[in-house]
């Protein structure tokens, strides 16, 4: 693995603080997501790893502190919200497809409305994402007449569509049955062994182990350790992770 | 008591005189009616439409004026809104629609209707998943686009059984247009009944015109249930989250 201190930089957290009420979500976060590597947050639940996540995109705001895309200040004010998310895709546990549509509906409609694309011209990049996560053939489709992990990947290829520099991840393969994990997890493989720059927050420690280029684990809403997959899984620096992934090991 | 009983009869319903209004009753009051109610309804979803939008928009003040709309609207008896509209912006000299009382009739319903529209609008889009409207904006759509393109045609369906629902009600709202004294070929069936009843003193007339209000309500209502019903159906077989 790359050293993160020297790779180039893709997002930065600097002393992120967050909090729902008296709740504090996230305390005083500062991390690197390095370029061209996957970048793995576990944690139990109600750590802040997903409000981490969500804060990249500012789909929550951070209270404190500041977000850094490609050396852009997106908490600065005045930055065009909707020009940074489009450099940010993002996939959810949820998959969100847009349940009026027909699957290549989805991925073509912010080609169409965004990136201003014709609609043939649109429809057309569509479908070479569709078949890059394997549904040819389903481009017509109603979403909801799909399993949930065809839901997924075609959630994958319509933030991938819009050429994103990061991909998000946040838990996109908690709300599937068992059976479907595996195909969405490999397309995540494949796309990170392809380079993308990949923020993921995951429970598949496999998944973690295999692929990421650096694991951050959150608990309490702060970051207790950081570090290689191997490390992390193998030699656990501090008690809290050892307890943690004795539990989930 | 006999007696009695013929009176009423008499009264209500004189087979003579429900058979001689009915003519014009559904010749010309229906006609006029049905029109009224949907000009009436026009207003009403486009003006809703946007009152909705400032119901559920960020900014406070947006909210507060729209909110404050809808409640003044729905909080008048829908006579005295009627008359204030129908009768007030001509007297007040602002006559955009020149001397046509129809169409202050249909405006004055229709200002009505929006805020009723607005509130099944309001209801509509706040039941379309957040994740929806998050899922567009991680990619980067404004908040109008995915307004525009997600939050408006799912909330739509779920809008289209209540809203004519809605529309049942602006056809019996529609009877109020008798306040502003519409000229004969301009009445609904209410100002029909009512006018022939006068005529005669004799109420059949209004017997009549309930008659026909209730071939046009009674069946819709039972359409829109049935429908809803179905949506219902539908939704249930719809996408299914496993958690």
């Amino acid at each position: 693995m790359a050293d993160p201190a020297t790779t180039e930089i893709s997002v930065r957290f600097e002393n992120i603080s967050k909090s729902f009420g008296h709740v504090h979500v996230l305390k005083d976060v500062s991390a690197s997501v390095p370029r061209g590597m996957t970048t793995c947050i576990i944690g139990p639940s109600g750590s802040g790893k997903s409000t981490l996540l969500r804060c990249t995109n500012l789909l929550e705001q951070p209270e404190r502190g500041k977000i850094f895309i490609e050396g852009n200040d997106i908490t600065a004010p005045g930055v065009n919200i909707d020009k940074l998310r489009v450099r940010v895709g993002m996939v959810f546990q949820h998959f969100h497809l847009f349940s009026h549509l027909s699957v290549i509906e989805n991925v073509a409609l912010a080609l169409q409305k965004v990136r201003k694309l014709r609609k043939d011209e649109a429809e057309a990049r569509a479908a070479v994402q569709i078949a890059a996560i394997g549904l040819k053939g389903f481009e017509h489709r109603r979403s909801s007449d799909l399993s949930g992990g065809q839901q997924q990947r075609v959630a994958i290829a319509r933030a991938l569509a819009m050429d994103p520099d990061v991909m998000l991840f946040d838990e996109a393969t908690s709300a599937l049955d068992p059976e479907l994990v595996k195909g969405v997890l490999a397309i995540m493989r494949d796309l990170a062994f392809a380079g993308m720059t990949m923020l993921v927050v995951t429970h598949e420690m496999r998944f973690a182990r295999e692929v990421a280029g650096q694991v951050i684990f959150m608990d309490h809403g702060q970051i207790v350790e950081t570090g290689a997959p191997t490390q992390m899984f193998d030699a656990p620096q501090t008690p809290r992770l050892k307890y943690f992934l004795d539990q989930v090991l | 008591m006999f007696e009695g009983l013929r009176r009423i009869g008499e009264t209500f319903f004189d087979p003579q005189i429900i058979a001689g209004v009915m003519p014009q009753l559904i010749t010309v009051g229906l006609p006029n009616t049905l029109l009224l109610s949907v000009i009436a309804t026009i207003i009403g979803i486009a003006l809703g439409l946007v009152i909705a939008t400032g119901l559920l928009a960020s900014q406070r003040p947006v909210r507060f004026v729209c909110r404050g709309y809808v409640d003044l609207l729905r909080g008048l008896p829908h006579i005295l809104t009627v008359y204030l509209i129908g009768q007030g912006l001509p007297l007040a000299g602002l006559s955009i629609f020149g001397k046509s009382t129809y169409a202050y009739a249909a405006f004055s319903i229709g200002l009505i209707e929006s805020a009723y529209m607005a509130e099944i609008f309001r209801a509509g889009f706040q039941g379309v998943e957040r994740g929806q409207v998050e899922a567009a904006r991680t990619l980067g759509m404004t908040r109008w686009q995915a307004m525009l393109c997600v939050i408006l045609p799912q909330g739509i369906r779920r809008v289209l059984p209540p809203l004519t629902g809605q529309f049942i009600l602006v056809i019996k709202g529609t009877a109020l247009v008798f306040l502003l004294g519409l000229t004969a070929a301009q009445r609904d069936i209410f100002s029909i009944a009512q006018d022939n009843s006068i005529n005669n003193a004799n109420l059949s007339s209004l017997t009549a015109a309930g008659l026909l209000y209730l071939a046009l309500t009674v069946p819709m209502t039972y359409a829109v249930a049935a429908w809803g019903r179905r949506m219902q159906r539908g939704s249930q077989r719809g996408p299914k989250v496993v958690a």
